[in-house]
Order: C-alpha cells, then sequence, then structure tokens
C-alpha cells in the first residue's frame, strides 16, 4: 500500500506502456490469486460460518453448523469494554506516530540530500531486529526504577506512580512499533512535493507557518491517510504490547480473539469478535479514505 | 538561536532516529550481560557466554532454524507468485481487475489476529494437522501483496524507452526480457524478497495460530517471555540485525554504483560512440 502508487481498478495505464491482451495475463494472474482466494477469502467465509456455530451438548470445544446471530450479541456485550480500549490506545498511538514521523519524513525529503537514502535504511533498520525483542526491551527502558519513570515520578507526573503494567507503556510500545509504517508514506508523499510550490508560496508572502498550512500539508495528504491506516490498523488488532507492556486491566481485543481462540477453544465468540473487529475496521478505512478524498491507495 | 531555529527539524529528526535504535541498543548490551535470576531485564554484569554458545540453551537454536527454513520457502513461492501478479496487473489487460486489486489490497488491511484465527478456522474445519506446512502457507498468503506493491512499483517506474529501443534493435521477445526488462526490475524483486523475508522470519501472530506444536523463533520468545528470556535470543537476534543491515547497505552502495556508472558512461564508452 505504497503511499499513492496509482492505477486503482480500471484506470488507464500511463500512456507509454503498451498493455497486451492474451491468455498470457491471466496465466500469470491465477496462481496467486488463486493461493489468495484459497487462504485468505475462503477462511473469511469459515470463519463467518464458525462464528454462527453452537456448541454441542457435553463435548468442549466440539461445534456444529448453526445460525447463532446470538454469539455476536452475547461477544460485544462481554467484550465492548476490550473493543473500546483497542480503538482506543490504536487512536492515540496513531496519532502520537504522525506527530513522531512528520518531522523526520519532511527532513528526509526535503533536506537530508546525500544522507537521504541512509535515513532511508535507518528507518528500516530496527525492523530488522525481532518484534517481540523490540516490545520486551521497553520493559527494561521503562522499567519503574529506571531513568524515564523516576524523573516523570519526581515532576509528579504519573497518575500511578508507574509506567509498566499501565496503560502508557501499552501506548508507548504501539507508537514505538508502528512508527515505520507512518515514516515511511509519509515520506513517499512529501517526496513528491515540488520544492518549488513552497517556494513560490513563500515568494507571495506567505509565511513558513501559513506555506506549510495551506501547500505542504495538503499536498502530503496521501501520506498522512495511507500512514494512519497502515498504523491504526495493526495496532488496533495487536495484543502483543498489550500482553507484554500491560496488566491484565489492559487487555485488548487481540488478547481475547487469542484466548478464546487458543485457550478456551471458544471457535464461535473467537470468530465472532474477529469478524466484528474486521467488519469495523473495514468501515472506519472506506469512510476515512472517502472523507480524505484519496482513492488510490492500491 | 537563530541556528536553533534553523536546524530545529534536523535536531527532531535525529532525536527520532535515535529514539528508534534506543531498542535495538537495550537488546544489543543486555545480549552481553550475565542476568541477576532469570530475567534479563537489568544490567549486571558484562559476560560474552551467549555470543561464545550461541545454541547454549535448548530449543534456542533449532526454533531459529525452523523460522529461517520457512522464511526461505515462504519468500521464495510468495516472491514468484507476486513478481507474476505484478507483470499481469502492469503489462496485460484482463477482465476482473477491481476484484483482484481488491483481493491484494484486503491482506493488508486486515489485522494479522483476523488472518491468523481465520486460517485456524478453515484448517480445523478441514481436520488438517498444524505444523511447518500450515505456516508456511500462511506466510506465503500475507506476504503476496507486499511483493505486489513492491515490484509493481518498480515496473511502473521503468522507462519504456529501454524495452522499445532493445527491438528497435531486433531483440525477440524473449531477448528483450531477458537481456532488458529482468535485469531492470531484478533490483524490485530482490527488494521485495527481502521484505518479505524479514516479514515471514520476525512474525508471530499469524504463526501462533497456526502452528500447532511447532516451535519457530518469535514463539520461541513468546514462550520464554514468561519465565525469562536466554540471553542467546538477544545475540541471535542482534547478529539477525547486524547481517540484514549489512545486507540492506551493501544493496545501496551496489544500486548508487550502477546508477553512478549509468549517468556517467566510462570515457571509452563515450569514445567509442563518438567515432563511430
Amino acid at each position: 500500500m505504497a503511499a499513492a502508487v496509482p492505477q486503482a481498478g480500471g484506470q488507464a495505464p500511463p500512456a507509454s506502456v503498451v498493455q497486451r491482451k492474451s491468455r498470457t495475463g491471466y496465466v500469470l494472474l491465477f496462481p496467486g490469486m488463486a493461493w489468495l482466494a484459497v487462504f485468505f477469502a475462503i477462511p473469511l467465509v469459515t470463519l463467518f460460518a464458525t462464528s454462527l456455530q453452537s456448541p454441542i451438548e457435553g463435548r468442549t470445544g466440539r461445534y456444529k453448523p448453526g445460525l447463532e446471530i446470538g454469539n455476536y450479541a452475547s461477544a460485544l456485550s462481554e467484550y465492548w469494554p476490550q473493543f473500546l480500549r483497542s480503538f482506543l490506545y490504536a487512536g492515540v498511538a496513531t496519532v502520537l506516530a504522525l506527530a513522531i514521523a512528520y518531522p523526520l519524513a519532511y527532513f528526509i525529503a526535503f533536506r537530508a540530500g546525500k544522507w537521504r537514502s541512509l535515513m532511508l535504511v535507518l528507518v528500516i533498520a530496527p525492523s530488522f531486529a525481532s518484534f517481540l525483542l523490540r516490545t520486551y526491551a521497553w520493559k527494561t527502558i521503562l522499567a519503574d526504577e529506571g531513568p524515564i519513570t523516576s524523573t516523570l515520578n519526581a515532576l509528579h507526573l504519573l497518575p500511578d506512580g508507574r509506567i509498566l503494567n499501565t496503560w502508557i507503556a501499552v501506548i508507548a510500545g504501539l507508537t514505538y512499533n508502528f512508527l515505520p509504517f507512518m515514516i515511511l508514506p509519509l515520506y513517499a508523499a512529501l517526496e513528491k512535493i515540488d520544492p518549488r510550490l513552497i517556494e513560490a508560496a513563500s515568494d507571495l508572502y506567505a509565511s513558513p507557518q501559513t506555506a506549510f498550512r495551506k501547500v505542504t500539508w495538503p499536498l502530503s495528504m496521501p501520506g498522512v491517510v495511507a500512514g494512519t491506516l497502515l498504523t491504526f490498523i495493526p495496532a488496533a488488532g495487536d495484543y502483543i504490547n498489550a500482553e507484554l507492556l500491560g496488566s491484565p486491566k489492559n487487555r485488548m481485543i487481540g488478547n481475547e480473539i487469542q484466548t478464546n481462540f487458543i485457550e478456551y477453544r471458544d471457535y464461535p465468540t473467537a470468530s465472532a469478535l474477529s469478524f466484528i473487529l474486521m467488519t469495523i475496521i473495514l468501515v472506519m478505512v472506506f469512510t476515512y479514505i472517502r472523507r480524505a478524498g484519496t482513492e488510490d491507495l492500491v | 538561536m537563530r541556528w536553533l531555529r534553523k536546524n530545529l527539524i534536523g535536531i527532531v529528526a535525529v532525536l527520532v532516529l535515535v529514539y528508534l535504535f534506543i531498542p535495538i541498543a537495550v537488546i544489543m548490551a543486555l545480549s552481553f550481560n550475565n542476568p541477576k535470576g532469570k530475567f534479563n531485564l537489568s544490567w549486571n554484569e558484562f559476560s560474552l557466554d551467549a555470543w561464545t554458545d550461541l545454541c547454549g540453551v535448548p530449543g534456542v537454536c533449532s526454533s531459529f532454524v525452523t523460522s529461517i527454513e520457512i522464511g526461505l520457502v515462504a519468500t521464495l513461492g510468495a516472491t514468484l507468485l507476486g513478481t507474476m501478479i505484478s507483470f499481469a496487473l502492469v503489462r496485460y489487460r484482463f477482465r476482473g481487475r477491481s476484484t483482484t486489486n481488491l483481493l491484494i489490497f484486503l491482506p493488508m488491511a486486515t489485522p494479522e489476529v483476523v488472518m491468523g484465527a481465520s486460517l485456524l478456522a478453515l484448517f480445523l474445519n478441514m481436520r488438517l494437522p498444524l505444523g511447518i506446512v500450515t505456516v508456511t502457507v500462511a506466510h506465503v498468503m500475507f506476504i503476496i501483496s507486499f511483493v505486489v506493491v513492491t515490484v509493481k512499483a518498480r515496473l511502473q517506474g521503468m522507462d519504456p524507452r529501454l524495452e522499445e529501443a532493445a527491438r528497435d534493435l531486433y531483440a525477440n521477445p524473449r531477448a528483450v526480457f531477458r537481456y532488458v526488462t529482468f535485469p531492470l526490475v531484478l533490483p524490485g524483486i530482490l527488494g521485495a524478497a527481502l521484505l518479505g523475508f524479514s516479514l515471514s522470519f520476525d512474525d508471530f501472530i499469524i504463526s501462533y495460530f497456526n502452528a500447532g506444536t511447532l516451535v519457530t523463533f518469535p514463539i520461541f520468545i513468546w514462550g520464554a517471555a514468561q519465565r525469562g528470556i536466554p540471553v542467546q535470543v538477544n545475540a541471535l537476534a542482534s547478529l539477525v540485525f547486524l547481517v540484514a543491515l549489512a545486507i540492506v547497505l551493501g544493496g545501496q552502495f551496489l544500486g548508487h554504483r550502477r546508477r553512478k556508472a549509468l549517468e556517467n558512461p566510462k570515457p571509452i564508452l563515450v569514445d567509442t560512440l563518438s567515432r563511430s
């Protein structure tokens, strides 16, 4: 989902490239699309069917096909706080990530000069170290006796007197872990902006603030949209940060889906939760894309 | 003060980069630690034990090798399938383009936990045994989309005049592909493969759902997190980080040299051309 690679469905190809119409196209397409159909689309159908199953009496972990729409009602009434928490945490983390990522992406796009490609490598490099270990490392960084917690405590800024095992640590972890997904699309959009447009604004006596607000920011919108989606979606579904950095009070919906599926073997509830999560996210994604006016995301 | 205002954004940019590397520094530092107690969370004393005995804890190296095996097979499969799709999307006209685009976009917009759960639901319903095959199949599935996006961008960014020139010089379609198209797309394919491998090697959520009793490197770390992660895990992760960084920086360097060579052709070539 690189920021604005155009050519969404049905658009004309670039004039210079000859698009052939022959069977070869279908032959090239078939194996990969079949794989996605069998292992992505069909499983979603299975998931939906599973979410409607009802238990077989006396045999835990065994279910029979059914049309138990009540599974959804009971899943929602039991787990709505986790849903709310997931979207709240993911939302805050996304806004923080945008604020942190924008200056770096801006610098790489306009000021980095010959350091540009090295800085881009440095942005993705942390992802080469295990996601789980990087999250675990925040346990050390935010430890109760550590410098960050002591400093904030000395300033009386922490409501619970600690960071670890609170919502602050979970949001900090989410913000950190998905930051590259914010930086890269922002950079891709900023890099496409002709710097002369910004110069023109200042030639016309716009202050740097006005030039940013009226020229740079609107033109970087495709990157903002792509970046917020790429950060928000995985953050809302994540349960690693909540598990490693939070307390049981900070459990997100991903934790509940995992526990219900793997530990309780309550497949219908877990499937219903997954389906609700996916539906909410897709609805949010499409309304957001429409409101932001960027249709060419794929 | 004026200096600060002028360079503020640069300072912030560097601070953000430093922030990105803080956990990496912690992981590396703790790989030289001799932890007090089971949990390797705070500094105790310097030790090279983990580095001199990388496989010293049962399960670490076998899970590491499992993850590399899965990564290689899944990357090979996904790169092949994804590259074929990219060529079809950019070079061919076919019906059902918007459905195709949607099916490529959706896996990237779906939370991993949903993909993991839905695949597990499928495998359970089909009574398929969980293990290395189900995990590899799942990895190929979620990597394909990232390969398509990467390779497609490269194909679209290619100068069509290069292929036209080859055709004008009487190259047949096969020769055009072999000597012009493929070498030009190759960096994109290699980049996609590297991305795919790192996604597969680091995947926890989808793997955990579909692994059964199989233990990949991330699954090993997850299990160990409850009772203390062995120092060896930090050493291996640091090693992976350094190797990957070296590969990417090396690729950048080669790409840079290639571009330079294209921009400033060797004098001898210019010489020959100007004489002819």
